[in-house]
């Protein structure tokens, strides 16, 4: 009898060869306490938290956590239903408020990921016989949403406004065409031109939609991403977020204008297949995002804790994925894998999580520890973030 | 030279730089066996044979097609 398994015998393979080295298996961290938005006990050491996309800290918010268990005993535990059957309750819909009063617009739909806000609306609205025109670099959940769908695929080179504009250029006329962007590109932490990117999909006909998951909560006067930050919001047709970071807790969402958006509800099937929101998830997640519209003094600290790793990182002699702190995002760029997962081992050891990432996630076979910031981690946490990254990179030897 | 020699000898040209081991290529060539290219390779590629004729290569149509042979013809009929 063969084995469907036996596919995957060379990744099972070179995962033990890693293991075998003595290493620590960098994707079997368990968080056993987590005291606050930036720290956490793994296996018995107080760790700082640098790789956790929970930019605003909202995690442990008083008004949010109080919200979620004043849900949790009116509402129960969660709603056993489809959000078009009984899975639509009081806070789902306060949910969708608050997010159309974020983002000033007309309509907004929750999913129950942000993985599946971008499957949904991408495999629905781009059908048949319609294009979709994506970035090289696009998160996985949009790549799933194409091939979900029945629309042509066409790709252009990451951040590239001339390959988008030629790749739309060829394409015939008649067909609709659905152009996806992203504000924050989360491997390198790079931003996208948003304006010349929608000025060309606009010049050919296309409608946008924006995915802003790592934008939402500090890009723009109101934290609406980077496609406000920029000031595209008139030209873009869609913006899908997710809860999973800057709100802190789980879910995903569309907002847009389009008069006719509501029908999604009835034909999107990652919305009308799956269940709903647990109530506590969606209180937690209302009472966040109204606050992250007051938010403003936590942003400014997200950014200076921002452009203070980057440049310190920089002075250390690390190489990193952008010029410039472009986001809360800081990616260092390590030459293979091995040297990669020591580094990442040693800052485990000194008391700081952050990510690792390896090819097929990441660009250009890259391996990378990605750093992510919060508004909450403390100017005394950069400094002790730093110092480790100065000890570590010594030991392994990437750093001089 | 016909219009699918032209074709191939500029595929071949195209295949070249990213043919690291100097696999001598044939019609029944094929980029994720002989060639042993991943997904970024193929991605560098498509878009170099894109530029190259001026035409779009949906990734619909990349997954039909294994060989040169394949890719050859599939240029052939998208140049029209």
């Amino acid at each position: 009898m063969g084995d469907l398994f036996s596919k995957f015998d060379p990744l099972i393979a070179e995962r033990q060869a890693l293991l075998d080295t003595g290493v620590r298996d960098p994707f079997a961290i368990v968080m056993d306490e987590v005291k606050s938005p930036t720290l956490a006990v793994i296996k018995g050491k107080e760790t700082i938290l640098l790789g956790t996309y929970n930019y605003m800290g909202m995690t442990f918010d008083p008004d949010v956590v109080a919200a979620g268990k004043r849900a949790l005993d009116e509402f129960g535990s969660g709603t056993t239903g489809s959000r078009v059957l009984n899975g639509t309750y009081q806070g789902h819909k306060a949910c969708e408020d608050a997010l159309r009063d974020y983002y000033d617009m007309d309509h907004a739909i929750v999913f129950s990921t942000g993985y599946q806000a971008n499957l949904g609306m991408i495999s629905t609205i781009a059908g048949k016989g319609d294009y979709v025109i994506l970035d090289a670099d696009s998160h996985a959940s949009i790549y799933d949403g194409c091939f979900l769908g029945d629309a042509e695929i066409v790709r252009f080179r990451h951040n590239s406004v001339e390959d988008l504009d030629k790749r739309l250029g060829r394409l015939p006329a008649e067909p609709h065409k659905l152009v996806v962007l992203e504000g924050v590109y989360s491997m390198l932490g790079d931003i996208a031109p948003l304006p010349e990117m929608v000025a060309v999909a606009k010049k050919h006909g296309a409608m946008v939609l924006v995915d802003e998951a790592h934008g939402m909560g500090f890009f723009g006067p109101n934290g609406r991403g980077v496609y406000e930050e920029q000031g595209v919001e008139k030209d873009v047709d869609f913006v899908v977020g997710t809860f999973s970071k800057s709100v802190g807790t789980v879910g995903g969402f569309c907002v847009s204008n389009h008069p006719k958006f509501e029908v999604l509800r009835l034909v999107c099937r990652p919305y009308v297949f799956t269940a709903s929101l647990p109530p506590s998830v969606v209180a937690t997640a209302a009472t966040s995002i109204r606050k992250l519209m007051h938010a403003g003094e936590k942003r400014a600290h997200l950014w200076k804790n921002s452009r203070r790793l980057h440049a310190g990182l920089r002075e250390l002699g690390f190489t990193l994925g952008t010029e410039t702190a472009q986001s809360a995002i800081i990616s260092v760029l390590l030459p293979d894998q091995e040297i990669t997962v020591r580094m990442w081992q040693a800052l485990l050891e000194l008391g700081l999580y952050v990510n690792m990432a390896r090819p097929p996630a990441t660009p250009a076979g890259m391996f990378l520890l990605r750093c992510s910031l919060c508004a909450e981690h403390t100017d005394e946490q950069v400094g002790d973030i730093l110092g480790m990254f100065e000890a570590a990179g010594r030991a392994v030897g990437c750093i001089g | 030279m016909t219009d699918r020699q032209e074709i191939f000898a500029k595929v071949a040209e195209q295949i070249a730089p990213f043919n690291k081991k100097g696999i001598a290529l044939a019609e029944g060539t094929t980029f994720a066996g002989d060639l042993e290219w991943d997904s970024l390779t193929v991605m560098d590629f498509v878009a170099a044979i894109e530029d190259e004729f001026d035409i779009i290569i949906t990734m619909n149509m990349q997954a039909e097609i294994e060989t040169v042979g394949q890719l050859v013809d599939a240029v052939e009929k998208l140049r029209g």
